[in-house]
């Protein structure tokens, strides 16, 4: 019995010491994941994930970080916020993981965020919504652009051609409402009045009614905030009522899929979008173009079509690698003030340049606008 | 005033059209068993799906054919769907079926994901895309595809159930299932033939509204939906009350959407659903069902 007990007692600190001894052997970075990789918001988390081992894998190839090699601990959210919480919590508790780059929707990104804050652990989100960084959160930084930023450049875009009134259609989805309260928020700061406020169901099949109660409206263009079917719907069905106004979208649907279904009604649509989406049409002067153009190659080659989404999960990576390199340990509260202070770095979203008070660090020139001419994209000057 | 009238209520009529189609799907496998089949909009995606995959590309079927194709695979769906799921379980009861409808539509869902994936596609129009116009409102010629089909094929059913031998045994399975077999009907036969009128009517809602609305994998389910309250709405037995009351919500929708708020056109449009079965149970045209002991 007696010693029964003392070899398991051995066998027990033999493997505890084995699996020490291990991790000082491996003595890697971890960065950990949590991914809507498969569900409603796989579009957004497979190209992320694709896009994080990639990267991750060059950068090991070329001998890591500090001496170190990259480490990627990967959980699938398949896009619910609740199984995004219990994930950070193994990600920090069990994992150990150095910080953390993902959360691909808002909701997982938002619900996480409590516990990063408490725990102090960099986090880097590949999500959308303002509202992760404002207000500006100690350990919580972004890295894609926001839907107010894409109002704004609208905005900016219309006031050029002299448009005051206008009339908006959203879906009712979360992206649609909250590209809504973005635009309704921010028109009468630029002087731009939202004549018509209509919206339609994610899966409407027809929007033919709203858009005729526009018609009947004095605004100078019409603004569609959606993304999937929704905003194709509503340029085939402006052509179809004749309606001559400038339509614009937001750019949940600045992809070549937009063309393809809304075809020859998409012809002058303007939408503000990515860079990466007109990489090969940018001038050869923008400096985001050579980085464009190499991540484009590298993500088509060994995957298809490259998608925004994944250029996120680039510009998060990159951005915690070099914070890691300057901080020169992975100390959790100097790769923080690191990441803070990232300037002039250049990702596929834009050029970056954080501040304690801005942990996004992009302004409007990161979205380009462009103009559908001849079934593909133009660059608006 | 008039003219936006006008284009609200063509709207609703295409609309209506659509879920007057896949609510007519609904009523036939309820006449004929009782059941509610919740793959009924599982049946719309699958026959557009199939259309779009089989004409897209340089090697794609010319149009016509790949239509056919397309409703003859669902077809063939909707008769799997019956023999190797639904008959196995005959002996069960009408909740047990629905729920194995439910499993199905989500199978097939699944299936529709692994082979066509998570895109949107576009099905072109049959006839351009050059509007018509009817005084300051317009339609697109793909409406009156939509239209006319429906109306084909809604006259079509109704021959079907009141004039043919095949029809009537159909019905006369839903009215008493022994004393149909006993009359020497194959009832399993009937079934099949319900299932499959059902997918075919799916199908063809499918191709015909895939140039306006496109289509996706999970296109089915809002469609469904739609389709199963406009059946209940004109009355889940009638099968030209289930017509009806797809025209009906499609133009209620519209309407609403435009007098009222494009923001509670869906929920006006369900509570008109629940103050029709609050006050008429069985539906604006179903006939008072008798619970027989």
């Amino acid at each position: 019995m007696n010693i029964r007990k003392t070899l398991s007692a051995l066998a027990v600190s033999a493997l505890m010491g084995l699996s020490a001894t291990q991790a000082i052997a491996a003595d890697s970075i971890k960065i950990g994941s949590f991914l809507a990789v498969t569900g409603p918001a796989s579009f957004l988390g497979d190209p992320e994930l694709k896009t994080l081992q990639m990267y991750i894998e060059k950068i090991n190839a070329k001998g890591g970080v500090n001496g170190k090699q990259l480490e990627l601990v990967h959980y699938d959210t398949s896009g619910k916020a609740k199984e995004a919480v219990g994930f950070a919590k193994r990600l920090i508790k069990k994992d150990r993981v150095d910080l953390i780059v993902g959360g691909s929707t808002s909701g997982s990104t938002l619900a996480v965020i409590p516990l990063v804050e408490k725990d102090r652990i960099p986090f880097i989100s590949l999500a959308g919504s303002v509202k992760i960084i404002d207000p500006v959160k100690k350990w919580v930084f972004k890295v894609p652009h926001t839907d107010r930023m894409a109002a704004a450049k609208i905005f900016e875009d219309m006031k050029k051609r002299g448009i005051k009134r206008i009339a908006l259609i959203s879906g009712s989805g979360g992206f649609g409402k909250s590209g809504r309260a973005q635009v309704l928020a921010l028109a009468p700061k630029q002087g731009i009045e939202v004549v018509a406020d209509e919206s339609y169901g994610a899966k409407d099949t027809d929007m033919t009614a709203q858009l005729t109660k526009i018609r009947n409206t004095d605004a100078q263009a019409i603004l569609c905030f959606g993304f999937g079917t929704g905003p194709a719907i509503v340029t085939k069905n402006v052509r179809q009522l004749g309606i001559k106004l400038p339509l614009y979208q937001s750019h949940g649907v600045a992809s070549k899929k937009f063309i393809e279904l809304a075809g020859e009604s998409a012809e002058g649509v303007r939408l503000p979008a990515s860079a990466l989406l007109v990489a090969d049409k940018l001038p050869a002067s923008d400096p985001q173009k050579p980085l464009l153009m190499a991540y484009k190659d590298r993500f088509e080659t060994k995957y298809g079509p490259v998608s925004t989404f994944g250029g996120h999960a680039y510009d998060g990576l990159m951005i915690a690698v070099q914070a890691i390199e300057r901080a020169g340990s992975t100390d959790k509260a100097k790769v923080r003030d690191q990441i803070e202070q990232t300037k002039g770095f250049i990702g596929t979203g834009g050029i970056f340049n954080m501040s304690p008070k801005d942990h996004l660090g992009l302004d409007l020139s990161a979205f380009k606008m462009l103009e559908i001419k001849n079934g593909d994209w133009t660059i608006v000057k | 005033m008039a003219d936006q009238i006008l284009q609200f209520l063509l709207t609703g009529i295409t609309v209506g059209a659509t879920y007057a189609l896949v609510a007519l799907g609904f009523a036939i496998i309820y006449n004929a068993s009782d059941v509610v089949n919740f793959a009924q909009g599982e049946f719309v995606m699958i026959g557009a799906m199939s259309a779009v995959a089989l004409s897209a590309g340089d090697n794609g079927l010319p149009m016509p054919v790949a239509l056919l194709l397309a409703v003859l695979i669902t077809v063939c769906v909707g008769v799997l769907l019956q023999r190797f799921a639904i008959a196995p379980a005959r002996g069960a009861s009408v909740v047990t079926t629905i729920i194995i409808t439910i499993g199905a539509s989500i199978f097939l869902r699944g299936v529709a994901l692994l082979v066509w994936g998570k895109d949107i596609f576009a099905l072109p129009a049959f006839s351009g895309e050059q509007p018509i116009h009817i005084g300051q409102a317009t339609l697109l010629p793909q409406n009156l595809w939509v239209m006319g089909g429906t109306g084909v094929m809604v006259l079509g059913v109704h021959w079907f159930f009141s004039h043919t031998a095949v029809g009537k045994a159909v019905l006369a399975c839903s009215c008493n299932r022994t004393a149909a077999h006993l009359m020497g009907i194959n009832v399993g036969l009937m079934m099949l033939i319900a299932y499959g009128l059902s997918a075919f009517l799916g199908a063809m809602a499918g191709v015909l509204v895939a140039p306006i609305t496109f289509t996706s994998y999970d296109a089915g389910v809002m469609l469904g939906l739609k389709g199963f309250s406009a059946a209940i709405l004109g009355g889940m037995g009638n099968p030209m009350g289930a017509v009806a009351g797809g025209l009906l919500l499609g133009l209620i929708e519209s309407l609403s959407a435009g007098l009222i708020s494009s923001g509670y056109k869906d929920a006006i449009g369900f509570v008109i659903l629940l103050l029709v079965l609050f006050f008429r149970p069985s539906g604006l045209f179903g006939r008072a069902s008798v619970e027989r002991v």
